[in-house]
């Protein structure tokens, strides 16, 4: 799973879906992978808007990624390759294989293996 | 022709046998590709975008979704889901680009609201109308997935899924459920009356770059011919029903007596005046 779609992920639990907690969702015993992939600067620029920059802070330090900086590059910064070529390397190229997701809210934990999450739910949860 | 969603339910029914015998077959996979470019052609994606694949199993059709080329606005970045775990193993031996969610589409969309740009589904979304446990309804999964679906989709995001009704029932419950959830709905079909032929339900969410309503997806498009079964709102204000006593119900009431035999007198422009008092 890339840390860019970890961006996006909330709970499935449906009682989840009113707090404010049950977004972003946490790593546990992450593995991380990196991937070569193509550099698509247009892509980052459309989806830079979308991503909470808060959460994907939390995601970085619980990946334990150096510290990204506290506001989303905006702007000027957004012409700079060298700030686009790092933020595809966070958001693209690295990939969870295995460990957990947990919800802050229910405490649900969503397993991941081999890149897969598993998100379905048993039926009381739906 | 039997269908697998008469069999099994989508995750017992493609094992590991049936899955590798789908993504093998050359047949489906020539099919599968030529629907889902039929689905990018609808979508009509101007840049780089995040693409929802759902029921993607092993990633026929999100495969082409990292292909298109930059001169039509891709590669794309696609997140697939789906119930089987055969059809994702057949996927990651395939190593496909896009990441994969093992869910059920019927128990609702896990994403941030507006998180995708577009949405594709090829031959999945029949599935949601069998129910495989007593605790739900068909109607219940397909509700939960549409509202799921438009709350992941950015404004003015399309949605496009390509599926197999099994018959009228199931094509109206599922146009039904799309637009109980706020979508613009309409149905595409091609090659109609033909054993080939296809349907796609193209989605849209409201407040983007299209113009009017549904029908303006396929404004541009050959070969496509618009057939509009709404009802004009002028139209149900103009059919009036013809009240008792007036010429068109006594018409009408003539009719059905000569119709039984009866002896009816002939009609002419006196016909249902009224006798009025001379003096």
């Amino acid at each position: 799973m890339k840390v860019l779609t970890a961006n996006f992920v909330t709970c499935a639990v449906k009682d989840c879906k009113t707090s404010p907690a049950s977004f972003p969702l946490h790593f546990h015993d992450a593995e991380l992978e990196q991937e070569e992939l193509e550099f698509q600067p247009e892509f980052i620029r459309n989806i830079l808007p979308r991503i909470d920059w808060p959460a994907l802070c939390t995601t970085a330090n619980e990946l334990g990624f150096p510290t990204l900086p506290e506001s989303k590059p905006e702007g000027d910064k957004l012409e700079d390759e060298q700030t686009l070529k790092d933020l595809h390397r966070l958001l693209l190229e690295t990939h969870v294989t295995e460990g957990k997701l947990a919800c802050a809210n229910c405490g649900h934990q969503y397993s991941i293996k081999e890149g897969i999450a598993n998100f379905l739910l048993p039926s009381h949860l739906v | 022709m039997s269908r697998p969603e008469d069999i099994l339910p989508p995750d017992l029914f493609y094992n590991d046998n049936e899955s590798r015998k789908y993504t093998k077959s050359s047949r489906i996979r020539n099919i599968q590709a030529n629907m889902t470019s039929r689905a990018l052609e609808l979508l009509d994606l101007k840049s780089p975008s995040l693409i929802l694949d759902l029921g993607c199993g092993s990633g026929l059709s999100g495969e082409m979704l990292s292909e298109v080329p930059p001169s039509e606005g891709g590669p794309h970045t696609w997140i697939g889901m789906d119930i089987s775990p055969s059809m994702l193993d057949v996927a990651l031996q395939r190593d496909v680009e896009g990441d994969l969610f093992l869910a059920d589409i019927g128990q609702g969309v896990p994403f941030r609201p507006g998180t995708f740009d577009a949405a594709i589904s090829i031959s999945a979304i029949q599935w949601l109308c069998n129910a495989e446990t007593s605790d739900v309804t068909a109607e219940g999964r397909l509700k939960r997935f549409f509202e799921g679906l438009y709350a992941s989709l950015r404004r003015g995001g399309r949605a496009v899924c390509q599926f197999y009704p099994k018959n009228d029932v199931q094509r109206s419950m599922i146009s039904g459920a799309a637009i109980k959830a706020g979508f613009g709905a309409g149905i595409l079909e091609d090659d109609p009356g033909t054993k080939s032929s296809k349907l796609y339900l193209v989605l849209t969410v409201g407040g983007g770059g299209l113009t009017g309503d549904i029908t303006g997806v396929v404004n541009g498009m050959d070969d496509v011919s618009v057939l509009d079964a709404r009802r004009k709102a002028s139209e149900i204000n103009n059919a009036r029903a013809p009240r008792k006593g007036d010429k068109a119900w006594i018409l009408r009431k003539k009719e059905q007596m000569e119709r039984k035999g009866k002896v009816v007198k002939a009609s002419s422009k006196y016909t249902g005046r009224k006798r009025r008092i001379a003096f």
